[in-house]
This record gives structure tokens, C-alpha cells and sequence, in this order.
């Protein structure tokens, strides 16, 4: 009488992947390491958005701007006061997750495209900010060198650290995905005028989602400055924004996981393709126009669509054939 | 219960609705009816808090609602189906219904409790009411038209609604769904004590069915009263009956 699983396959597959990464600092190399490293805080980031995306199906165009805020409240703190890093570290995702509800307060009453428009040019002024407050920011230099805790010097420990707070995240958004909060979440995605004729308050429902989404935001734009020891005006700009959008629908923007296979994929092109042709986004571009055109749920997407399809073969009861006996 | 008084609502130059009334007691089951574009679905949106109305009251035990948002509305104890099927197509049967006694029970803003173990037994209870339960772990999306339409009433019956307003209950259905759907109307309404207004432009639908009928005629009430009165009335056979 449990028609939803609890420990899937696909679970039990992560959770033994992510132990098994706890490894590598001892078997591979700096560079791999650090790579490892871009790809979890890139996807972490990614996933954040999906919540919003393939989850909350609101236009939330430009997400970057609260990695940008988690990564800058966290550098200014540390650099421009003599409160502890770690306090630093800490106010990120809290900054971040204040933005969001700020911005998202002026957005939400507009509708689907134009929520994405204000949102973008909110997100630009943040950017701007960064990008012109010289004397606060150093500017397009952006801050580097910051002093981080003792504990995190080296990248094995830096990994080590991102790896275990990134892990806590994905457990804290399945288990958000997987709460109340998430199931009126996925169905305000699929039909808002029916939401508020069931009694939920919608706007409400989506700001505090915008909320919790700029919070993870801020998580990985702190554990980015973990693991760079440096901040830069483009994490708030607008292409960021993009790229972590193509990551979910090239990942799979209706599954759990997608977004960081995504930015596992376009972090790895980048790097390796990228080492051959600074056109690497040439690729990009076709693996993007065939996946739109073959696999439109995304590379995770498959999976699913397969498991449907085993589920029919294996003689599912036909429709409508049943409802006699009700 | 619903007590609606001189109603309207324009849009642009169109009079949809134009000084509409109607009563509901408690127990009734009350049809609106009226020829296409008579504006039965806008009085419903206007009562739904999903139109705000130009001019005229609603009141709803009591209350007047007119100004109320449809989720404010909703809390109150009126929950609706739609015309079109309305439901979350990438969502389980089980958890469309769901989705609503979450809401009905205020639980909707919960975080870290798994919504699998939570009101199961209400969310499981309504669909075999309705006769869904077998679909339960099916997606939305690839129910029958039929059935689609049945789910909806389950949605609008996870609000445990006092009041149950349904669009066009048995449009584009067939002969037989049609038939189950107005079985369980009735047994909605008279076994479960439930209020409900419906519309319907069926003739026959609604005098086999309702215990007060409401004939809308561009966008105003013609009358309201029991089915035989109703139809002995001259001015509705002349708008209405007359012409079937």
C-alpha cells in the first residue's frame, strides 16, 4: 500500500557516489579535485534554481544574483570587518535568502515573462553595484585572497567541506521537494488558478519558495568563495543566470538530480573542449539544439520516461477499465 | 448560505452578468441555467473570487465576500470544479486530491514532514467516494476526459467544502459517464447532506436532479423556484423551454 518509493535505486546510486567522492582528494590530482569542486558548488547552485524552474514553474531569470550576494556578503565581511570567517561564511545564504524575498516581493505580482524581466533588471542593478562601488569592491577586479578558517586551507579539506555542506543541502531540498510545502509547489507549476480555488494563497506560496531557492543561491556562492578564495562582479551577471538554466533543462528540469548532471556536463565541456577551442560554446550550442529536439525533459528526464514505458509493457491496467469497481 | 443580490459585471461593453440574484439554503441543490453565454460561468467566477464584480453583493453565511481574493474564498467553505478540466496534470490522482486537504487542513506551509504519510486516509476516503481510488498512483494528465472531470470534484471535495459549486459538471461527457457523474451528484447532495450549486444547460439534467432551479437570460435572473414552478412559468417557456 505504498504506491511512492522511498530508497530508490537512484537514491541508493547518490548517496554511494557521494561517499565515494570523499576518496578522491586521496587518489586523484589537485586539478581533478578542483574541478570536482566547481562542478558540486555550479550544480548545487543549479539545483537551487530548479526548485523555482522545474519545480515552482516560475520564469526566475536571473538566480545568479543571489550566488553573487551569498558570495560577496560573505567576502565583504571577512575582508572589511574583524568578525570571525566563519561568521562571514554563515551570513552568505542568510543575505542571499534576504535578497531573494526582497526582489521577489517586487516581482511576484507581475506574471510569468514580465516577472523574469523585472527580475533581470533588479539582478543587473546588484550587478552594477559590484561592478561600479570600487572603493567597496574592488570593481570588475573583483576581491581576492580572502583569509578563510585554518580548517579549510588545502583542497583536500576545502573539498571535503563542500562535499559535506553540499551533501546537507540536496538532503534538505529533497526533503523540502518532498514535504507539503513542495506538493503545493509542484502544483501551483501545473495550475495556479486551481491553487487558489483549493485555498492557497499562490504569491505567498511562491516568495517563500524565491526564498528558500536565494538561500541555497547563497550556500553555493559562499562554498564558491571556499573554494576560489576570490569573488567577481560576473557572478552576478545575467549570462550566469543563463548557463544554470540550460544546465537544468539540459540535465533534466523535472528530476531531482538533473541540474548537477547538467553542470557536470557544461563544466566539463568548458574544461576540456574549452582547452582545445575557445569555441567551445559551439558545441554547447548543438548538444543544446539536439537535446531540444530528441530529449526535451532533459538527459535525467530519460530515465523516467524509460521506467513509463517498462511500466505499460509490463501490463499496467488499461484506462478507464477499472473505474467500474469503484 | 449564499444569498447573491444585483450582481454584475462587464467586460468592456458586454453586460456578462446584469443584476443577478440567487438564493442558496443550506441542503439544496440549486441549478443555474440559462442558454450559452447567458453568463452562468462569470456569476460562478464572481462568486469564486476569481472576477471581482462591478456592482451587487455576495454574501456567504453571513458575510459579504464580494472583495474577497479566491483563495480567502475558499477558506471560507465554497470550493468549485471548472468548466474546462482543471486539475494538476503532472501531479498523481492521489496527490491532486491531496494537494486540497492539505490546504483544507493548513498544512500546505509545512517543510520537513513527508507529504507521503499525511492525510491519507482523508485523501484515499474521497477517492473511493468518487470512485478514483484504483488511479490513485496514475499521473493526472492521462486520465479519460471523464474522469478528469470527476477528479476535479474530488479536488473541490478535499476542501470539505459547505458549499460545492460545479461548472458544467457533465460537459463533453458521454451518455454513461454523464450519468454516473449526476449519481454521484445526487448522492453528494442527499446521502452526504452537501450544498451545491451547478449549471448545466442540459434541460433534462437539471429538472431530474435539483431542488431549485435559477434560469439566467442575459446575464439577469428570469426567476428562481422549485422545478414545477419553474417550468409552468409562462415567461420561461417562452425564453427557455419553449424553443427545445
Amino acid at each position: 500500500m505504498r504506491p511512492e518509493r522511498s530508497l530508490s535505486p537512484a537514491r541508493l546510486w547518490a548517496f554511494g557516489l557521494w561517499l565515494a567522492l570523499f576518496l578522491t582528494p586521496l587518489a586523484a590530482g589537485r586539478f581533478t579535485v578542483y574541478i570536482l569542486g566547481v562542478i558540486l558548488v555550479t550544480g548545487l547552485l543549479a539545483m537551487s534554481l530548479n526548485l523555482l524552474v522545474g519545480h515552482g514553474g516560475a520564469y526566475q531569470f536571473h538566480h545568479g544574483a543571489f550566488y553573487g550576494v551569498g558570495a560577496y556578503t560573505a567576502a565583504l565581511l571577512i575582508t572589511k570587518t574583524s568578525l570571525p570567517a566563519w561568521v562571514g561564511l554563515a551570513a552568505g545564504p542568510a543575505a542571499a535568502a534576504a535578497a531573494g524575498l526582497l526582489i521577489g516581493s517586487l516581482c511576484i505580482r507581475l506574471n510569468k515573462l514580465y516577472f523574469g524581466m523585472i527580475q533581470i533588471s533588479l539582478g543587473s542593478l546588484l550587478w552594477i553595484l559590484a561592478l561600479r562601488w570600487y572603493d567597496l569592491t574592488n570593481g570588475d577586479d573583483g576581491i581576492h585572497g580572502i583569509p578563510l578558517p585554518e580548517i579549510l586551507s588545502g583542497s583536500g579539506p576545502t573539498f571535503t567541506f563542500i562535499l559535506l555542506v553540499v551533501g546537507v543541502c540536496l538532503l534538505g531540498m529533497h526533503r523540502i521537494l518532498e514535504s507539503p510545502f513542495g506538493t503545493t509547489l509542484r502544483a501551483i507549476r501545473d495550475n495556479p488558478q486551481r491553487c487558489a480555488a483549493v485555498g492557497i494563497n499562490v504569491r505567498r506560496h511562491q516568495l517563500a519558495a524565491i526564498g528558500i531557492a536565494a538561500f541555497f543561491a547563497g550556500v553555493a556562492g559562499v562554498l564558491f568563495v571556499v573554494l576560489e578564495g576570490s569573488v567577481f562582479p560576473d557572478m552576478l551577471f545575467w549570462v550566469l543566470s543563463l548557463e544554470i538554466f540550460i544546465m537544468c533543462l539540459l540535465g533534466g528540469w523535472f528530476t531531482f538530480f538533473g541540474p548537477m548532471v547538467g553542470a557536470a556536463i557544461i563544466v566539463l565541456l568548458r574544461t576540456v573542449v574549452g582547452g582545445y577551442t575557445e569555441y567551445w560554446t559551439l558545441i554547447l550550442g548543438v548538444v543544446l539544439i539536439l537535446l531540444i529536439f530528441f530529449l526535451p525533459e532533459g538527459l535525467m528526464g530519460v530515465g523516467h520516461r524509460l521506467r513509463v514505458y517498462r511500466h505499460r509493457a509490463a501490463g499496467a491496467p488499461s484506462r478507464g477499465a477499472d473505474r467500474a469497481a469503484g | 448560505m449564499l444569498q447573491v443580490d444585483g450582481l454584475c459585471k462587464a467586460f468592456g461593453d458586454f453586460r456578462a452578468v446584469n443584476g443577478a440574484s440567487l438564493t442558496v439554503r443550506p441542503g439544496d441543490l440549486v441549478a443555474v441555467i440559462g442558454p450559452n453565454g447567458a453568463g452562468k460561468t462569470t456569476l460562478f467566477n464572481l462568486i469564486t473570487g476569481h472576477l471581482q464584480a462591478d456592482r451587487g453583493s455576495i454574501r456567504f453565511r453571513g458575510e459579504e465576500i464580494s472583495r474577497l481574493p479566491a483563495h480567502e474564498i475558499c477558506r471560507r467553505g465554497i470550493a468549485r470544479s471548472f468548466q474546462i478540466a482543471n486539475i494538476f496534470p503532472r501531479l498523481s490522482v492521489f496527490e491532486n486530491v491531496q494537494v486540497a486537504v492539505l490546504s483544507a487542513k493548513g498544512l500546505s506551509r509545512s517543510l520537513f514532514r513527508p507529504t507521503r504519510r499525511l492525510v491519507r486516509e482523508e485523501t484515499e476516503g474521497i477517492l473511493d467516494r468518487v470512485g478514483l481510488l484504483n488511479r490513485r498512483v496514475d499521473l493526472a494528465g492521462s486520465l479519460s476526459h471523464g474522469d478528469k472531470r470527476i477528479l476535479e470534484i474530488a479536488i473541490a471535495l478535499g476542501n470539505e467544502p459547505r458549499l460545492l459549486i460545479l461548472d458544467e459538471p457533465t460537459a463533453g461527457m458521454s451518455p454513461e459517464e454523464t450519468a454516473a457523474t449526476l449519481a454521484l451528484i445526487r448522492r453528494l447532495a442527499r446521502e452526504e447532506g452537501l450544498t451545491i450549486l451547478f449549471c448545466e444547460h442540459d434541460m433534462e439534467v437539471v429538472f431530474n436532479v435539483a431542488t431549485s432551479i435559477m434560469v439566467m437570460q442575459h446575464g439577469s435572473t428570469l426567476i428562481q423556484g422549485p422545478p414545477p414552478q419553474v417550468r409552468a412559468d409562462p415567461a420561461v417557456q417562452e425564453a427557455y423551454l419553449g424553443r427545445d
